[in-house]
């Protein structure tokens, strides 16, 4: 049985330029960066270029990129880093539908002394930037909002809402992590001072990722140890995986555009099939303001993980924000603060694609969903009395 | 992803006994879309009072719709007394376990077969003196209580996995904690500490003004106790108990039977040599 993998932003396929660009530094240039030979100096060399071709693709410059263990570590830095340069301010903004990256940590330091405002999204999960603003005070200390939604793909205005922020002397974080390699990202032409990314998510491997610091924005580190990073991120650089995000950069760079004309032609045919095929099915998310890999759709009166399981059986894997695989009682957070009624939002399910899907998977999950899930409805004690 | 045993698998991917019966002897319905699983159940009686057909149908998970197979699988065949002995952990013990967090979906097997079978009674669907805990997913303190009892659950996490109680907004979790400590401080019925003799006589002296006498005297008998010797009651019948005929069986099985439920299963009630 053939896997068609349409859980791209869970995690990639490591493409297969970016795995020969690192294996030399797991055999023969194995050497530490920071050694005096030049066995190891070699290899700082390389990661010099890898943070240049990590810029280009972000219209950064080099020095602005630090290199992490992954987004979740980028996010948790940018904001400690905010907190501590402000340490007299005790106030975030953040969204209903972050990544448990911020989300999660926010709450945390809710119960440390910190006021938490998490902003409210309409039910196409869109931001309104009047209520931002008005959410403003002196003793903000960071804004962090994300740029694409994992789960329903949609796209908030973070450039308007950083020049907000900063009419008010408040730094402004973004998770990018779904959207960088997706949309283009141009850090010249926004005033956005913190930008987290993670390797895995455009086809480099797991265990890396960036914080973008803009030039001039106070910084302090997270991680605390030796000088790399220029003292940003303590800890011996992984080599491999900075080669290896580097050349995923590269080639994201080189063909995002092409490459995303066809993922969203294929991702917009899929889901025009399967609306057209599957009765009381709809889209979660704004469909204009969206990116293009991303389609979130629920099936009325059939719960998630039933469905996943089922796709499982024909070797389809997607993901759900039911209730029943996160391992928590509730529907995903994401699809509660949109106000998708409960019924919709335990049989969501998100295909996410990549440039590695083919006209024939797709054409294969045309095929297949719509008796999957007329065979769930078939089991639903719902599913005749609601017709 | 789950770890699901193959059986879970083998009865979520060929569920036995989907569909609804017509004119069902008992139905009922458990669990709510909120809820994000819900199961309906059906079942019919053939001329032994036996189980002869049960169907499910069923909104939820994986685990949910392998539960409800195998609980339609299990009652088949036996009579609604035997139906209600199956617990969770039954439901689950058929399936080869199932993950912690999904334990609920055994617990609402469960509860649709008590309540089929409550239906099929005519009795009142809502336990006697119930109230609901958790108001996100309508649990209540009997479903609470009986969880933590059944199965030994000690934290408000296990009672989540269970029953689902406090995974919403959480804001049920104290009280859940009460209810634990509360059936945790409960004396176990096999260590009851043994009765000295004064007190086991007061105890029967008690039990029979309370629950013995009433019945008889509604039916113009009575009865006195003229000796304890250890587990022995040595008692007199009175009244048209004492020229009734079937006074024996009354004693065996309506005074001996009451006593030995809720003084000590040791007891013997003999009546004295008339």
């Amino acid at each position: 049985m053939n896997t068609i993998y349409l859980d791209n932003n869970a995690t990639t396929q490591v493409a297969e330029d970016v795995l020969e660009a690192m294996l030399p530094y797991f055999r023969e240039l194995y050497g530490n960066p920071s050694s005096m030979h030049s066995f190891g100096g070699q290899v700082g060399q390389k990661i010099r270029t890898a943070r240049e071709q990590v810029a280009t693709l972000l219209g950064a410059i080099p020095e602005e990129i630090i290199f992490t263990s992954c987004g979740t570590e980028s996010d948790n830095a940018a904001i400690r880093s905010a907190l501590a340069i402000h340490p007299d301010k005790k106030h975030i903004v953040t969204s209903r539908v972050e990544h448990p990256a911020i989300h999660a940590l926010c709450a945390q330091l809710a119960t440390q002394g910190y006021r938490i405002t998490e902003l409210p999204v309409d039910k196409n999960g869109l931001l309104d930037l009047e209520n931002l603003e008005k959410n403003l005070t002196p003793d903000t200390a960071v804004v962090s909002l994300m740029w694409g939604n994992n789960e329903t793909g949609v796209i908030f205005p973070v450039e308007e809402a950083a020049k907000l922020a900063h009419e008010k002397g408040i730094l402004f974080h973004t998770d990018a992590v779904q959207s960088a390699g997706k949309i283009p990202i141009n850090m010249k032409n926004n005033v956005i001072d913190m930008l987290s990314i993670s390797g895995h998510k455009l086809h480099a491997p797991k265990g890396i990722g960036i914080l973008y610091v803009r030039r001039g924005t106070r910084f302090s580190p997270f991680l605390i140890g030796g000088h790399q990073e220029k003292g940003r991120r303590g800890g011996t650089e992984n080599t491999p995986s900075i080669i290896g995000l580097g050349k995923a950069c590269e080639l994201a760079d080189k063909n995002m555009q092409k490459e995303n004309k066809e993922v969203k032609r294929l991702r917009d045919k899929l889901e025009k099939e399967l609306l057209g095929r599957i009765p009381q099915s709809r889209v979660n998310g704004d469909i204009a303001n969206r990116l293009p890999n991303t389609t979130n759709i629920s099936f009325e009166y059939v719960e998630g993980e039933a469905i996943l399981l089922l796709m499982n059986e024909l070797g389809i894997c997607a993901s759900s924000g039911s209730a029943c695989t996160s391992g928590s009682l509730q529907p995903s957070h994401v699809l509660r603060a949109m106000g998708v009624p409960f019924t919709m939002a335990h049989g969501s399910i998100r295909f996410s694609l990549s440039i590695y899907n083919t006209e024939k998977e797709i054409d294969f999950v045309i095929d297949k969903m719509p008796t999957i899930i007329e065979r769930l409805r078939g089991m639903s004690p719902y599913w005749k009395t609601s017709q | 992803m789950w770890e699901y045993t193959d059986k879970v698998k083998e009865h979520f991917l060929n569920p036995r006994n989907v569909g609804e019966i017509e004119n069902p002897d008992g139905v009922a319905e458990v669990g709510s879309l909120a809820c994000g699983d819900a199961l309906k159940l059906t079942f019919k009686l053939d001329e032994n009072e036996k189980i002869k057909d049960a169907k499910f149908k069923t909104f939820g998970c994986a685990s949910a719709i392998a539960s409800s197979s195998a609980l339609t699988e299990m009652i088949k065949g036996m009579t609604v007394e035997e139906a209600l002995k199956i617990t969770n952990q039954d439901i689950a013990g058929y399936l080869g376990g199932l993950p912690d967090e999904k334990m609920h979906c055994s617990v609402m097997g469960k509860q649709a077969l008590e309540k089929a079978v409550e239906n099929y009674r005519g009795a009142p669907a809502l336990e006697a003196g119930a109230k609901i805990i958790c108001e996100c997913f309508g649990v209540t303190d009997k479903e609470i209580e009986r969880a933590v009892r059944e199965n030994n659950l000690s934290t408000v996490e296990d009672v989540t996995n269970y029953t689902k109680a406090g995974g919403g907004c959480g804001g049920c979790q104290d009280a859940i904690q009460q209810i634990i400590d509360q059936v945790k401080a409960e004396p176990k019925t096999d260590t009851k500490p043994k009765l000295t003799n004064i007190q086991k006589i007061r105890i029967i002296e008690e039990t029979i003004e309370r629950e013995i006498r009433p019945s008889l005297k509604h039916d113009g008998g009575d009865i006195e106790i003229i000796d304890i010797i250890g587990n022995r009651v040595i008692v007199a019948t009175r009244g048209a108990c004492s020229t009734c005929k079937a006074s024996d069986i009354t004693l065996k099985h309506f005074v001996e039977h009451r006593l030995k439920e809720l003084v000590s299963p040791d007891i013997v009630v003999e009546e004295v040599s008339k």
